[in-house]
């Protein structure tokens, strides 16, 4: 069997001569003998090159597509190969949270780097140390704007479906009505439907650009209904298209959410992805989850701490912001080292040829019949009809070695980055031929 | 030993008192100050809150601590102490000068201790 | 250490990214956005020296001893790394087909059953991210159980003043009001305080156990017994599994919930922070209630269903699925003794560390402790004013990651030491030399360790000034 303990019999007899037992069993005396198993019913142990033969042969029996057209919440990007050297760092890697700030300087000032470069991206003024996900960083941003007086929040539509089911789950147990209004004939937001919604109870309005169906959403005109009716906004945003499209600050969102699994992660089947959340500075003591901050010891030497514990589970228990405690932070260091290979240029680059892949695909995908379902502008991803069976299509272009736009009710749900190069496209169209 | 004036009335939980033409100003004691620690915010309330005696109204933070802070009168909040939101360390400096809220409509107090029975409950406590 | 911000250097680069292979669209201005982000100009080999200065100045489980007490800080594999690398498992898309992702769902099935085993649970999911997520996951279970019964009354969750945070945190943001009962003399729930608490309106209890002093409750039974008779459900806070695994399950202690860390039971590393990974697992009558979708084995192979009554998803996707990944590569390899004989020695370790420390420190509830024990600093600190904080950080200058300090709340002057099962006696001789310095220090020049540490690449930070002005991001001044 597989061990990673380091002592051998003699040591070990040696250690339970010193605690004065005679066997491992006395060591659990004081466990009730009804409530004792003497083996667990699962599979003897191996060597570690069985285990990963094992391993292998899972990883085996899954597809990987040379060429991905879907989105949908996960996004296939270029991972920079400096960004796998840095959280493969052991020192990263197996750290615990830094509360013990003089022997976690590094670390801690990897946070401090991602809070200010999610600032810069989004335009807005304080970041956390990340959350689980898109989905939950949504919700919580919902749930810190309420108060003792609002205690409802309202949701568009467009925003992905996941996200909105994630939304119902935090909202129910905490008896938080949540209106979710649903999208017009062309994707997007129902803004009228949205200002109707709006009274005096509703705490914040939950609208994501992109929208699920890529569309970007006219967020600066809900923000001002949002804040007319004395709401908050909460935006959901993809962290690549702000290379190129307006940001949330810009459009004078209170707080702005994203999955940021586009900056530097693998699809990994859906995680460890990275919640990113940030907001007006006003919010920052209502921010759930750990927030690094710059301080000075008593050199006056430059240092970085958790900070604003206060807020947190550990100190306010049941009064907490949030009971959320282990975050996503070695994705928020991928994330940082991503957009620090990157810089500004290689950002507006990505979001670039996503944006231009994207109607690129578009346009192709007319030609065999293909119909865009709304001519709102669109980001790297959007909705089309579908002139067969979508699961024909899936299938067929599954046997071809390409994963297809996402099967939707309406049609399909196409996505390109920059990844997505013109020749493969043309290569999709030529494969389309086929079916 | 901390600071006691005569002149203000105390709660067990460590808020003062001071009462004039049915205008209750509440604050933090300097026994409270003292094992709280540095202050590092205040999480003020809004003019037109409704406060309930014996249900806490606001807390204080310090690093590693939240403290409730409890009102000793029912009523309502006519004003906030406004400077205590950017130096909360104005309660550890002067923790009777810094006041925190002044309730006025005041229809039920709790009953307050003087100065040296409140004495008494800090006594208890160290 | 410079910033990255501060490494910047206009016309600095790394070329990543291809030029434009089609044309680009027109965008209106209006869409477009209209300030540049201030992201760093920097090279590759800047960049790279940048995070290895970093990492050097953070401690890892490979930098030395971790005794970091509730947090199991134990080796993590590095064949757990090569299983989560492997491209099979990295570059497969969540929403893929069903049939493309088999070894995916393979994945997920196979960990949920074993989890299932290890705690005697009937059903669980691998959605929840983290502990305190999958308490919140748990919380819902009870909660939704109660309602579809109409048993609506059962608004109150019972906690013990010596659990984690997260539980009575967990418990306010599921809508549950919190009650805190008492522990007893010996750091136990207290059975008298717990009847009294227990009532129609109770839906359930939180509790880990071994609990955060380390002790084994030798009433388990008959506290998951008053739960239960009341009406109530016991839900277990699985943060101290590695103390029992394959010795005793929560199942079969009386738990109807449940949730384990993957990043401390199951060896998977912390992160810094995160991603952890939190699943649930619960017993037959709770499975309808589930977050969806589950896994299960169908006639064509492995299939995604959704529970009949689930209480909602509780994130986006399949769970941190790259972490149950290592998980899974651990309890492979190590198998049915292996885990119990993981556990068995976690619990040796911390008896032999608490033997050869009680003489000089005190520790007021252990022999026999479980996988970890509390020193309480108070009569130390009463003797010569050097508090567990001085304690703690006169460790780092001798290499050594603190234990928990201040926590959990019954000891004033605590200090939480978990050795876990990956250390040596070696290490742990080490360990009490070390104490045994530092307690002889304190008593012979007791204020100086106020300063302690004297050799880390800061001293003490500021905490008070951090929160009192946050500066939470960079600030580029001028320079915009």
């Amino acid at each position: 069997m597989g061990s990673y303990i380091p002592a051998d019999t003699r040591e070990t007899d040696a250690m339970l001569d010193a605690v004065g037992v005679a066997s491992f069993d006395e060591l659990y005396r004081q466990v009730p003998p009804e409530a004792r198993i003497d083996h667990l019913d699962i599979a003897p142990g191996v060597s570690e090159i069985e285990a990963l033969a094992h391993m292998e042969q899972l990883a085996e029996r899954n597809t990987r597509f040379a060429s991905v057209f879907r989105g949908a919440g996960a996004y296939r990007h270029y991972i920079p190969a400096i960004v796998r050297t840095v959280t493969a760092k052991e020192e990263f890697l197996t750290a615990y949270t830094p509360y013990q700030a003089e022997i976690s300087q590094g670390v801690l000032q990897s946070i401090f780097e991602y809070q200010t470069q999610v600032c810069e991206l989004t335009g807005m003024d304080v970041s956390n140390a990340s959350v689980y996900d898109g989905a939950t960083a949504a919700a919580e941003g919902l749930l810190m704007c309420l108060d003792r007086r609002r205690d409802a929040v309202v949701v568009s539509g467009t925003a992905h479906p996941q996200t909105i089911e994630t939304i119902r789950t935090y909202c129910a147990s905490r008896k938080v009505s949540c209106t979710v209004v649903a999208a017009t004939a062309d994707l997007s937001t129902d803004a009228a439907g949205i200002a109707a919604a709006l009274d005096a109870t509703v705490a914040a309005v939950y609208v994501q650009s992109p929208n699920y169906y890529g569309i970007i959403e006219d967020v600066g005109a809900l923000a001002e209904a949002a804040h007319g009716a004395g709401a908050k906004l909460v935006q959901g945003f993809n962290p690549i298209s702000l290379g190129l499209i307006r940001t949330p600050g810009e459009h004078g969102a209170d707080i702005a959410v994203g999955e940021g699994q586009c900056l530097g992660l693998p699809l990994g089947f859906g995680g460890p992805y990275l919640g990113i959340m940030c907001a007006d500075k006003g919010m920052v003591r209502k921010l759930p989850g750990r927030i690094v901050g710059e301080t000075a010891d008593a050199d006056g030497r430059r240092a970085f701490v958790l900070t604003l514990q206060a807020r947190e589970q550990h100190i306010r228990r049941e009064k907490a912001s949030s009971n959320i405690c282990s975050n996503e932070a070695l994705c928020a260091m991928a994330a940082s080292a991503y957009l620090a290979a990157l810089g500004d240029a290689g950002l507006a680059r990505v979001a670039e040829l996503s944006y231009a892949h994207a109607h690129y695909l578009a346009d192709r995908l007319g030609e065999m019949g293909f119909a865009l379902l709304s001519d709102k502008p669109f980001f790297n991803e959007f909705a089309t009809s579908c002139p067969k069976d979508a699961a024909i299509i899936e299938e067929a272009l599954a046997e071809r070695g390409i994963l297809s736009g996402l099967p939707l009710p309406e049609g399909m749900l196409w996505c390109a980055t920059e990844l997505n190069t013109k020749i493969e496209i043309d290569a999709l169209i030529d494969a389309l031929r086929e079916v | 030993m901390s600071t006691i004036p005569e002149n203000l009335r105390y709660t067990a939980s460590h808020e003062w008192v001071s009462e004039e033409d049915g205008i209750f100003t509440i604050g933090l004691t300097d026994f409270a100050q003292n094992s709280l620690g540095d202050l590092v915010f205040v999480n003020l309330p809004q003019v037109g809150d409704e406060v309930v005696a014996g249900e806490s109204f606001s807390d204080v933070e310090s690093v590693k601590a939240v403290s409730d802070i409890f009102s000793p009168v029912s009523g309502t909040i006519i004003e906030v102490n406004e400077e205590l939101a950017d130096a909360p360390e104005l309660i550890n400096e002067d923790p009777y000068g810094a006041w925190l809220v002044r309730v006025g409509g005041v229809t039920e107090s709790e009953d307050l201790l003087g100065a040296e029975a409140y004495a008494e409950v800090c006594e208890s406590e160290e | 250490m410079k910033l990255l911000f501060e490494r910047s250097t206009a016309g600095h680069r790394h070329t990543i990214m291809p030029e434009l292979d089609v044309a680009v669209p027109e965008l209106p201005s209006s869409l477009r956005r209209a300030t540049r982000p201030h992201l760093p100009e920097i090279s590759e080999i800047e960049l790279g020296r940048h995070y290895t200065e970093l990492a050097k100045q953070t401690h890892g489980v490979n930098d030395g001893f971790y005794p970091l007490g509730s947090c199991t800080m134990k080796y993590n594999p590095r064949v757990n790394e090569a299983a989560a690398a492997l491209p099979g498992f990295t570059d497969i898309h969540p929403l893929q087909p069903v049939s493309t992702i088999q070894g995916a769902l393979g994945v997920l099935a196979e960990a949920a059953d074993l989890l299932a085993e290890i705690c005697g649970m009937d059903a669980v999911t691998l959605q929840p991210a983290a502990g305190a997520h999958g308490e919140y996951t748990g919380l819902l279970l009870i909660r939704a159980y109660h309602l579809d019964r109409g048993d609506t009354g059962r608004t109150e969750i019972i906690v013990p003043d010596s659990a984690h945070g997260t539980n009575p945190a967990s418990a306010a943001m599921t809508g549950f009001t919190v009650v805190s009962v008492p522990s007893n003399a010996e750091g136990g729930v207290d059975l008298g305080a717990l009847r009294a608490a227990v009532g129609e309106n109770t839906a359930g209890l939180m509790l880990t156990n071994p609990n955060t002093l380390g002790l084994f409750d030798p009433n388990i039974l008959e506290i998951t017994r008053i739960v239960h008779e009341a009406g109530g459900l016991c839900y277990y806070d699985g943060a101290n599994l590695n103390a029992v695994m394959g010795h005793v399950r929560p199942g079969d202690m009386g738990f109807d919930c449940m949730h384990v860390n993957l990043h401390k039971t199951f060896s998977t590393p912390h992160g810094g922070g995160g991603p952890g990974s939190g699943p649930v697992g619960c017993k037959d009558f709770l499975a309808a209630y589930m977050p969806g979708p589950l896994v299960r084995r169908g006639a064509g192979g492995y299939e995604f269903f959704a529970p009949e009554k689930s209480v909602g998803r509780v994130r986006s996707f399949h769970g941190n699925f790259l972490v149950v990944v290592r998980a899974l590569a651990y309890m492979v390899m190590l198998g049915s003794e292996g885990l119990a004989e993981a556990s068995a020695h976690a619990v040796l370790n911390a008896n032999y560390l608490l033997k050869r420390l009680c003489g000089q420190w005190s520790i007021p509830f252990g022999e026999p402790c479980m996988h970890e024990f509390v020193i309480d600093v108070a009569p130390l600190k009463a003797k010569t004013s050097v508090s567990a904080m001085d304690v703690a950080k006169r460790m780092l200058d001798f290499g050594i990651h603190p234990p928990t300090m201040y926590f959990p709340l019954i000891v004033h002057e605590a200090l939480m030491v978990e050795p876990t099962e990956t250390e040596s006696r070696e290490e742990l001789d080490t360990f009490v030399d070390i104490m045994d310095a530092i307690y002889r220090e304190a008593l012979e020049t007791g204020e100086e360790l106020h300063g302690a540490p004297f050799g880390c690449a800061i001293g003490r930070p500021d905490e008070v000034a951090a929160a009192r002005n946050p500066r939470v991001r960079y600030d580029f001044g001028g320079e915009r």
